[in-house]
């Protein structure tokens, strides 16, 4: 077990690599100057010439690219073109809102999801089943924007329960990841139905259920576990796309994650920072799927660590 | 030697003492503290870099400079410097600093801080986009060619005085003191925030940065050093980033919020106008601002210029201020009204259809022809680029919107032969000080028409060059009045050449809350945006 | 035949069937239904003040901010979002299914490297790729519908993989494999049918967010230009007009909604009909 995860965290930096190149090349491929954005309207010819020389962008790809590389390899992550700051910091600093969000964004999708497909696989073809059913298509169906600011104009203005923006306090977390869990649980919802669909047509539980097991019982031991599989990819799926940013909750929610520092830094052509953060959710989604295929065998002990 | 000692003046301080006429409806209540927000994370806030409309109006009042504007007015008058003088042949200017000045750090200001801060702005290793302003200095070819660090044409003979010699006469040159570019930062500061500065400012201006939540909210407070009596009015002002101005404004509705930074968007525009409150919280103001089209004249058939004075009379510039909901007027020349220069009695080329089909025909083109017009992606650019093309469509010419991300647009704008039109939207033209030749150089002049320039209709006309270096040479201030004229004058002959369509003057609407006071001039500034300086709390 | 009338004796296929046909014949029949040019910014269309109008008997479903029919953009914005959402859609599934089978069942180097290729393509920014496509190709429908499908088929991938390698383990394949059946009749006889109700949820739900998706990128510039309509840049267009303009939102909501529900009811439809064992899954 040690040395497949070795493996795997070889593989990870591997994988990180790629993503660098791949990402430092289309950057380089972009058809806008970083100089120039720098350098705004009133700037001559010969000021966007000295921003780029300084900032080593007249050097050939390869030497820009390697040094780049040996930053990294010494926890340095560049400095921001446009900011003019250390992108480490930059990127640190939102990270714990990053965080916050994407577990509890990912804990109300999971419940929720859990929960209604459960109900819905457990009355398959009645009422409940159709409400979820049509449910989760309203949710994948419906603008986040729309959702979020809906949701922020019912709790937070007219009924004054929870904060309108911000972070720092339990309640600022509440409508952010209230959003985000009602329009993914659907997702979960119907991949937990289906699974739980197929296991409990399974001989086993049938035979299970013939022996006069509890329905109970039978969900929890039997059924759920194997519903488990695709709900850990799922998550191991989310975790890279909460990383990378959700831009639209948290601009309406004024949350300070990690997808408005992106969304600006790609408006500004400000490299550094967006390889920073691509190269920080790249590692949060290789990690995610590490952990779902290092917890896949644990919950099905039939799955073989690969 | 200077037989001309302009003004010895302290406008700056009688303004505070004296209400000016724009105050008078009640007199400013000092204390306070407000909340901001913006959409944008605050770059930076070191003042040699800074360069965008949100971190404009907070670097100018975090730092000080030798000159400044009235609240409200595009007025030039000494603020850092207690007089100045010009010589007759306007290479030389010479400032006395005022006594006493001191940084938030505690130090007192002299002249040498001065000259280091104007060196820096041009010094390439800081990398600021501003360096070009300060060209008229002698000596600064040496510094941006990296050949020495200290500029030849600043002097300072004692702690209180401050010399500029320039190498041609720049009429413009007080107003480049004025602007943030110029602002005076300590070094011992800037070198021991080690690269930092834009995040650890220190200044000797009206305010303070007390504290900096990267992602969250800086909070600014006043300087009790401040150097004129009784400003700022507020003690504090926080500025809260990354808000949707959509939320911004439901905020500042439930008071929660004093300034809506981004101002109204236009899906909620309408509703608060008419609202019961509409009237009091809504600043409505212009600004030296034009939105236009580049026809690049060096893209056929753009390069005809019956064409482009056939596009000129294709577009119906009503149409678009009502999808703006009435937030602009029609436009008829690059310069906006509010300049210097703005020539009233020009008309431009009024909306004619049948006009423009005929002289298409003219040129050539009886059933028009296809074209790209390029804008960028935020709302309500694209919509504004789509009435454009019905427009266009109108009288034969199939324009294919491209709509792209601004640093996409910037780039095609300053390829050659890229870009045949382009909507200036979000883009466009503000002045970066409130003088006519901001709006040539760059985006009209031969200099800007350049691999990667900002003139996007790559329009070079010799002899208006000519008349643009005459005019910037009449540096004398008795000729101010003749200066304006000219360059009014250059701007409407540059449409007999219609390397434009001006389209719109965009005012631009500030939202705040019901106890802030202070006239509509200081929020919307035509120097500065938000004049935090100037704002106070009612009550 | 024989599927055909199964379907119409269930009332939720036949609804979803109904729905699906109309949707199609009004995106073919667009031009004859319209009642506008769907790109006529009208001057009628918007109040003085410059506001959308709100439904009623001259625009059906009202106009949208520059003045245009939006009964007219929804009819004409079907074509665009039908291409993206089933086409793209179906790619991103079906290529999704394939790797992920096969890197779930293959052993060894093959079905590792599979997967860590996978891997790198979720790991890798697919906003950046679609603002750099967007910037040197010629930004076409069929460029967003390729942008898309290389986007989504890798998310599919790793559901399937992470449900294969569970399905490998069970007694069935195990007692296949014993008997001495092909890789191929197990991959595609027993293995895919238990996989057909996750490639159901991602193909029906995965329409909706398509076609949403698709509006993004329209923003970022690739994909469908303005005013070309699509449902999607409908909606993204609108989306702050919610309170002042709600039909600008719910209409084209509202059909993203069916269309997507019809795909599913039909689907869930045929898999049961062909496969009586897997009856009410899905």
């Amino acid at each position: 077990m040690a040395f497949l995860i070795l493996r795997r965290l070889v593989q990870t930096a591997l994988i990180l690599l790629g993503v660098a190149a791949i990402t430092f090349l289309l950057l380089y491929a972009l058809p806008a100057d970083p100089a120039r954005m720098i350098a705004g309207r009133s700037a001559t010819a010969q000021t966007v010439a000295n921003i780029r020389r300084e900032l080593g962008l007249d050097q050939p790809l390869l030497v820009q690219f390697w040094a780049y590389l040996q930053g990294i390899v010494h926890g340095d992550l560049g400095r921001s073109y446009a900011q003019k700051t250390d992108v480490g910091a930059l990127i640190a600093a939102r990270i714990p809102a990053t965080l916050l969000l994407m577990a509890a964004g990912i804990l109300v999708e999971v419940v929720l999801g859990l929960t209604l497909g459960i109900m819905a696989a457990l009355r398959r073809g009645g009422p409940v089943d159709r409400v979820v059913m049509m449910a989760s298509f309203v949710g994948v169906s419906a603008p986040q924007f729309v959702v979020a600011l809906l949701l922020l104009y019912i709790f937070a203005v007219t009924l004054g329960w929870l904060p309108m923006s911000g972070f720092g306090t339990a309640a600022h977390v509440v409508l952010p990841a209230a959003t985000l869990g009602i329009l993914g649980a659907g997702w979960y919802a119907r991949m937990v139905r289906s699974a739980m669909i197929d296991v409990l047509n399974q001989d086993y539980v049938r035979t299970a259920r013939a022996k006069g097991l509890s329905s109970a019982r039978i969900v929890l031991r039997h059924a759920l576990p194997n519903a488990l599989l695709p709900i850990i990819a799922m998550i191991g799926i989310d975790i890279g796309q909460f990383m990378g940013g959700v831009v639209v909750v948290e601009a309406v929610y004024g949350w300070p994650g990690i997808g408005q520092l992106a969304w600006q830094a790609i408006q500004q052509v400000d490299i550094p920072i967006i390889m920073g953060v691509t190269l920080v959710s790249a590692l949060a989604i290789v990690l995610g799927n590490l952990i779902a295929d290092i917890i896949a065998p644990l919950i099905d002990p039939r799955i073989r660590a690969q | 030697m200077f037989k001309r000692w302009l003004r010895n003046t302290s406008i700056a301080t009688l303004m505070a003492l004296a209400p000016l006429p724009s105050f008078a409806q009640d007199t400013p209540r000092q204390g306070g503290d407000i909340i901001v927000t913006y959409k944008d994370d605050i770059a930076t806030l070191d003042p040699a870099i800074g360069y965008d409309w949100v971190n404009w109006s907070m670097i100018k009042s975090l730092y000080s400079r030798l000159m400044d504007y009235e609240p409200g007015t595009a007025n030039l008058v000494p603020s850092l410097a207690e007089t100045f003088g010009v010589s007759d042949d306007g290479l030389t200017y010479t400032f006395k600093l005022r006594k006493g000045v001191k940084f938030t750090n505690g130090r007192e200001v002299v002249a040498s801080d001065v000259k280091y801060s104007i060196e820096r702005a041009v010094n390439p290793k800081t990398q600021g986009p501003g360096a070009g302003f300060f060209g008229s200095i002698k000596g600064y070819e040496e510094v941006t060619g990296s050949k020495t660090t200290t500029l030849e044409g600043v002097e300072t003979p004692d702690d209180a005085t401050v010399i500029f010699h320039l190498s041609r006469p720049d009429a413009t040159f007080l107003h480049v003191l004025a602007i943030n570019f110029a602002s005076v930062v300590p070094h011992e500061a800037v070198e021991a925030a080690g690269g930092d500065f834009g995040k650890k400012p220190v200044g000797s201006g009206t305010f303070m940065l007390k504290d900096w939540t990267i992602g969250q909210r800086l909070v600014f407070e006043r300087n009790p050093d401040y150097f004129v009596k009784d400003m700022p009015h507020i003690d504090k002002f926080t500025v809260e980033v990354g808000q949707e101005p959509l939320v911004a404004l439901l905020r500042l509705q439930k008071g929660e919020v004093d300034i809506a930074g981004d101002g109204i968007p236009p899906a909620k525009f309408l509703e608060i106008k008419n609202s019961p409150d509409g009237p009091n919280m809504i600043v409505d103001g212009q600004q030296l601002h034009t939105g236009y089209v580049t026809l690049n004249t060096r893209v056929k058939p753009l390069d005809n210029v019956k064409v482009r004075q056939a596009l000129n009379m294709a577009v119906n510039k009503d149409r678009i201020t009502r999808i703006l909901n009435g937030r602009a007027t029609a436009a008829n020349q690059p310069l906006p009204p509010l300049m210097p220069g703005y020539d009233k009695s020009y008309t431009g080329y009024a909306y004619d259809v049948e006009k423009a089909k005929a002289l298409l025909a003219e040129a050539g083109f009886p059933d028009g022809f296809e074209t790209v017009l390029y804008s960028t992606n935020t709302d309500p650019q694209p919509r504004i680029a789509q009435a454009i093309q019905q427009d266009l469509a109108a009288v034969g010419v199939k324009a294919e919107v491209r709509a792209l991300a601004q640093a996409n647009v910037i780039a095609a704008g300053g390829t050659e032969g890229e870009a045949p039109m382009i909507w200036s939207g979000g883009m466009a033209w503000i002045a970066d000080f409130p003088d006519p030749s901001n709006f040539y150089g760059p985006i009209l002049g031969c200099s800007g028409a350049v691999a990667g320039g900002w003139n996007w209709s790559w329009y070079c006309n010799p002899d208006i060059d000519k008349r643009a270096v005459a005019a910037d040479s009449m540096s004398d201030p008795a000729k101010v009045a003749e200066r304006s004229g000219t360059w009014g004058k250059i701007f409407t002959d540059i449409m007999a050449d219609a390397p434009w369509i001006p389209v719109i003057n965009e005012r631009r609407v500030v939202a705040k809350s019901l106890r802030m006071g202070g006239a509509d001039n200081i929020y919307i500034d035509p120097t500065r945006v938000i004049n935090y300086d100037a704002i106070y709390v009612k009550q | 035949m024989r599927v055909l009338k199964a379907m119409l004796r269930q009332p939720a296929a036949l609804f979803g069937l109904i729905v699906v046909f109309a949707v199609l014949a009004m995106a073919i029949a667009a031009p004859l239904i319209a009642p506008y040019d769907p790109d006529n910014q009208m001057f009628d269309g918007l109040t003085l003040e410059g506001a959308p109008m709100p439904p009623s008997s001259q625009f059906l479903l009202g106009t949208d901010t520059l003045g245009r029919d939006l009964f007219s953009r929804l009819l004409f914005g079907a074509r665009t979002s039908l291409v993206i959402g089933l086409v793209a859609n179906g790619i991103a599934v079906a290529v999704g299914l394939f790797v992920g089978i096969l890197s779930g069942y293959l052993r060894g180097i093959v079905g590792a490297l599979l997967m860590r290729f996978t891997d790198l393509m979720m790991a890798f920014p697919a906003l950046l790729l679609a603002i750099v496509l967007a910037a040197l190709l010629r930004p076409s429908l069929w460029i967003v519908a390729m942008v898309i499908a290389l986007v989504n088929w890798v998310q599919v991938a790793r559901i399937v993989y992470t449900e294969t390698r569970g399905l490998v383990e069970r007694d069935f394949i195990l007692a296949e494999r014993s008997l001495g059946a092909g890789h191929f009749r197990i991959l595609f006889v027993h293995i895919l049918p238990h996989l057909m109700p996750t490639a159901i949820v991602w193909g029906t739900l995965g329409i909706a967010t398509t076609v949403l998706l698709e509006a993004t990128l329209s923003f970022l510039g690739i994909g469908v230009q303005p005013p070309q309509p699509s449902w999607g840049n409908i909606i993204f267009e609108s989306q702050s007009y919610f309170q002042a303009a709600p039909w600008l939102v719910f209409f084209p909501g509202a059909i993203i909604l069916l269309t997507a529900l019809s795909f599913n009811l039909v689907g869930d439809a045929l898999r049961d009909i062909l496969d009586p064992t897997q009856r009410g899954r899905g």
